[in-house]
């Protein structure tokens, strides 16, 4: 599709047509076309972004009120009875309520945050921008891709008001358990609820993904080839692709538990005896198929979290360490390994499940080959480090807290995908510990590296460098202090999802260990809250750009005008000449992508207006002006 | 609790203020001037948190692992291989570990901005980037091999001889079966199932037209045991998995083995206790020491309780200890249990042996008919 022709056909009254460069500033808009239902790529990001990061808040705080159960076991906290009533009684949160909150937590960090708010965010924003591009190729299906997701996080939401309350059955939903409302009193409204809310963020993501995929092959500018793109751009497209793919098996998978919930089928059901309610009439259902439906896309969604930020980091590094990524071309093979054997790993998950030992052996090798292009991007971004000149600002510095936490969770890696190590780590705190830093964690540093990073782009202004340094610092050491002992508790066959251990000889040596991790958890969750005053109060009062171009990059967006209106580009679309990371060529400290081969040395293209360095006086003032 | 939260409260004001200040302080000294103090001091952190770092993981490592199972190693002869394989993957990943996590951080610190330093266009190297693909590779593929070899003995066939134990789970508890005197365990079906009459597992032992079921006499013997399981030392196992309603998982952290319960579909996991619970007592020096089976896979609300307990014990003890059960068809016919019979027969004192011989006999011919 036409560039030109996507703005005009998503927001046909908002173009003057032949008049470009006014066109955005032609926008009679409301304020509900512009900041609610808004089809601007832009608007929709930073929807994604907020909404995520709201769950983000929620499911923390869930994480510290069941943290205060495992860390407090013996204490009573009267406050929480007066907050959450009976979930709570004599003041400790009931074992329903602690997997309702285990559950939930899982599957909106997962879904909601590290997928809507992190690829649904930066997919948005970044993909338009950097491949220059007026906007999405469906603007309208991007805004309905937000608007499903919306929906999804209210019905998540009610669910909390159910009288069986939410669902309690774990994030992975394993029937038999979460297909017998008599197995658990989380697994009827509040499941069906759960299953709703997901369905709808199926639907959500797979109208996101199309959109993203079909934008990145056919909408990029003059001279944008895709290995010109930035990597940033590459992770979220990648992780589009896998998206795309694994998330119907999912929707499958759901659908057939749906039908085993209310229609008498018997796919996942066979040979169940309920206590108290006696033999079910179901037979012949295998409940390991759920399993294999769930990881088809419950593995590839890993990499659906971690691929964006991979491309973050990567573009964020290259640009703070004034260099240029090391192996770039290394970089795009690797994730695109990463993407095909996301799908052939997803069996991992079930060594122990009494699998046939042949395919379980397939899945050892693939899993464990996984390992190699994640070694590789690894080396790279040391590489890219090694002889920089790093500034340190506060996404530069999530960018190595990622490397660093991603290191020690990808590494651990090793012992889970290895069968014979699994056997005895499967289902425990080491699991824990691997994946919150591998991908929770990691996912959450290339968040806020990101959000750091692209917040001038967003709003117009700065956040405050200061209160992005300790949050950095107090959530990296928070987040080892957090899950760096969980291993030890995970190699001595703690396991996951226990509402107490003070009845097993084996893991009640742990008491004071899981009170450290506790406490840890509910400073590193305070830390949280200098990131959401900078946050939202920077969008108001946050120190306003002077310049274009503040980090002094090369990519594309930072082209665009200070305050970018829906179009992004006032004039013409620009062309692109080079790939993105041209740092310290030649004694130049950084080459646009606009600039020709050839030119670098053109007075034209090194002049502060150009290269997007020049201050603006009165920026706001100017932009008024320039168009009265 | 109100001083933490005043302290809580008091500690963010004090951090918003530094940071309103410093915007200030940058705005009077310059940009740039404020921007490379800063970076010098986010530059010290690098190396301070990589120092400290270090030292953390050193000190963690001091405080926990007398906490874990290691020192005293697997209680299965086969588990000794999870260890070795855990400690081969230790040494190396560990090596990788500390190499790249000090290089980054030491980049970090080293490399912090300068201004009269000009950084390395450094694009791309095909040789770091072929060594850094295939070492990586070599080294995982030897791991693999290793686990391999493993798995394929961990989930291959029990050893001959090997005893025979099945594994229930269900909401919130475990039962073990044992196959009595005959060595053949009997038929059963879920529907048979009815715990008021003390069949817990629904094994078949009357004839049930509606079920078009005949009677298993393979299961008058069986043995039932509920939240103990007794094995014998140096004598290999075979458990039988089995969940009644939804997933359970049989997970035995000090043996290094784990298997799901699936209802519906039965697993099976083998491994050879290797000390008994008396020895262990002494090796850790913990007179409560005690093997425990936890049911590893979220099966609901009372997950966390689902404990069974392990007795590895002698033969000679083991002997004795199932001299002393009854199979599980007396509790639910306790007319038919011969030594209920005894005092009502006492004038006929060979009817009772009489009876037993029989239905010892009745076994034998079901376990010929099932083989």
């Amino acid at each position: 599709m036409n560039n030109e022709a996507v703005l005009q056909a998503g927001a046909a009254t908002l173009h003057v047509a032949g008049d470009h460069g006014e066109a955005h500033h032609h926008h009679k808009q409301s304020f509900i076309t512009k900041y609610i239902f808004s089809q601007d790529h832009k608007t929709i990001g930073k929807q994604f972004l907020i909404t995520g990061i709201i769950w983000a808040l929620i499911g923390g705080f869930m994480s510290v009120l069941f943290r205060l159960q495992l860390g407090f076991p013996d204490t009573s906290f009267p406050w929480l009875s007066t907050v959450i009533g009976h979930w709570a009684k004599d003041g400790h949160i009931t074992a329903e309520a602690y997997y309702s909150l285990t559950t939930i937590h899982g599957t909106v960090m997962i879904f909601f945050v590290l997928t809507g708010g992190l690829s649904g965010t930066f997919a948005n924003f970044l993909i338009p921008l950097q491949i220059g591009a007026r906007d999405m190729a469906s603007p309208l299906m991007n805004m309905l891709s937000y608007w499903f997701f919306f929906t999804a996080s209210v019905i998540m939401l009610s669910s909390f008001f159910v009288e069986t309350g939410p669902f309690a059955g774990g994030w992975t939903a394993y029937p038999p358990l979460s297909a017998l409302g008599d197995a658990s009193p989380g697994s009827k409204t509040g499941m069906d609820l759960w299953l709703a809310s997901l369905i709808l963020f199926v639907v959500s993501q797979l109208l996101a993904g199309l959109n993203y995929i079909s934008t990145v092959l056919n909408m990029r500018t003059k001279g944008m080839s895709m290995m010109r793109m930035p990597l940033s751009t590459w992770g979220v497209f990648l992780q589009a692709v896998l998206g795309v793919l694994s998330f119907p098996v999912l929707f499958a998978g759901f659908i057939l538990l749906i039908f085993d919930r209310h229609f008498g089928t018997s796919f996942y059901l066979s040979d169940i005896y309920i206590q108290g309610v006696g033999a079910l009439p179901h037979e012949g259902g295998n409940a390991i198929l759920y399993q294999h439906l769930f990881w088809f896309l419950g593995h590839p969604e890993v990499y659906i979290v971690i691929l964006p930020a991979m491309g973050i980091v990567s573009e964020v590094m290259s640009t703070n360490g004034r260099k240029p990524i090391f192996g770039y071309s290394a970089m795009v093979m690797s994730m695109f390994a990463i993407v095909v054997l996301a799908f052939l790993v997803w069996a991992h998950h079930m060594f122990v499940t009494g699998m046939n030992p042949f395919l379980g052996s397939i899945f050892v090798l693939l899993t464990l080959l996984i390992a190699v292009p994640s070694a590789i991007k690894v080396f790279n971004w040391l590489t890219t480090l090694w002889k920089g000149n790093l500034r340190f600002t506060p996404g530069m510095l999530f960018a190595i807290g990622f490397v660093s936490v991603f290191i020690s969770g990808g590494l651990t890696g090793i012992y889970t995908g290895n069968s014979a190590i699994d056997i005895h780590i499967h289902d425990t705190y080491f699991i824990i510990a691997h994946f919150h830093l591998v991908m929770g964690v990691a996912a959450f540093f290339g968040m806020f590296c990101g959000v750091y990073h692209w917040f001038p782009k967003m709003y117009g202004r700065h956040m405050n460098n200061t209160l992005g340094y300790i949050h950095f610092w107090v959530t990296l050491v928070g987040a080892y202090l957090i899950f760096w002992p969980m291993h030890y508790e995970g190699l001595a066959g703690m396991p996951r999802r226990y509402y107490d251990y003070s009845s097993w000889e084996s893991f009640k040596q742990f008491v004071e260990l899981n009170r450290f991790i506790s406490i840890c958890v509910i400073i590193t969750f305070a830390a949280q809250f200098l990131f959401l005053f900078n946050f939202f109060h920077s969008i108001f009062k946050g120190r306003k750009l002077t310049v274009k171009n503040p980090w002094k990059s090369n990519a594309l967006e930072w082209t665009t005008p200070i305050n970018v209106g829906h179009g992004n580009w006032p004039g013409e679309i620009p062309e692109v000449h080079r790939w993105p990371y041209d740092y310290s060529k030649d004694g130049h400290d950084f080459i646009p992508q606009t600039v020709p081969v050839g030119e670098e040395d053109n007075p034209l293209y090194t002049s502060a207006e150009f290269t997007g360095i020049k201050v603006e006086e009165e920026p706001a003032k100017a932009h008024t002006k320039a168009h009265a | 609790m109100f001083f933490t939260v005043a302290a809580f409260f008091l500690i963010v004001i004090v951090i918003f203020q530094i940071a309103k200040a410093t915007e200030y302080v940058s705005v009077l000294k310059g940009e740039e001037q404020s921007f490379k103090q800063s970076n010098k001091v986010n530059g010290v952190l690098m190396i301070v948190f990589l120092i400290l770092g270090l030292i953390g993981v050193y000190w963690c490592n001091k405080l926990l692992y007398p906490r874990m199972t290691f020192r005293e190693g697997s209680a299965s002869i086969e588990g000794e291989q999870v260890d070795k394989l855990f400690w081969i993957t230790l040494i190396l990943t560990g090596i990788v570990f500390f190499a790249t996590q000090i290089l980054l951080f030491w980049f970090a610190f080293r490399y912090q901005y300068k201004e009269n330093r000009k950084a390395f266009y450094f694009p791309h190297n095909n040789t770091m980037e072929i060594i850094w693909t295939s070492v990586p590779t070599i080294v995982l593929l030897i791991m693999i091999v290793y686990g391999l070899r493993s798995w394929f003995l961990f989930t291959g066939d029990a050893p001959k001889g090997a005893m025979q134990i099945e594994v229930t789970g269900h909401q919130f508890g475990w039962e073990f079966r044992y196959p009595g005197e005959d060595g053949v365990f009997g038929k059963k079906y879920f529907k048979d199932i009815d715990p008021a009459n003390s069949n817990t597992l629904g094994l078949i032992w009357q004839d049930n037209a509606a079920l078009k079921q005949k009677a298993d006499p393979a299961t008058f013997d069986d043995i039932i045991i509920s939240g103990t399981m007794y094995l014998v030392k140096n004598k290999p196992v075979e458990l039988l998995i089995n969940s009644q309603d939804v997933i359970h998982d049989v997970g035995l952290p000090q043996f290094r083995m784990k298997m799901d319960a699936v209802p519906g579909t039965p697993t099976r996991l083998w491994f050879t206790p290797k000390y008994t619970t008396e020895e262990m007592r002494k090796i850790t020096g913990n007179p409560h020491y005690t093997y425990e089976l936890a049911c590893d896979q979220l099966c609901g609300n009372g997950h966390y309780s689902m404990r069974a307990v392990i007795e590895v014990v002698t033969q000679q003890e083991y002997d004795v200890i199932m001299a002393k059960q009854k199979p599980a068809y007396f509790r639910a016919f306790p007319d038919k249990d011969p030594s209920n019979q005894q005092p009502a027969a006492a004038t006929d004192s060979t009817a009772a042996p009489g009876a037993a011989t029989a239905l010892r006999a009745a076994h034998d011919t079901a376990a010929l008919a099932l083989r």
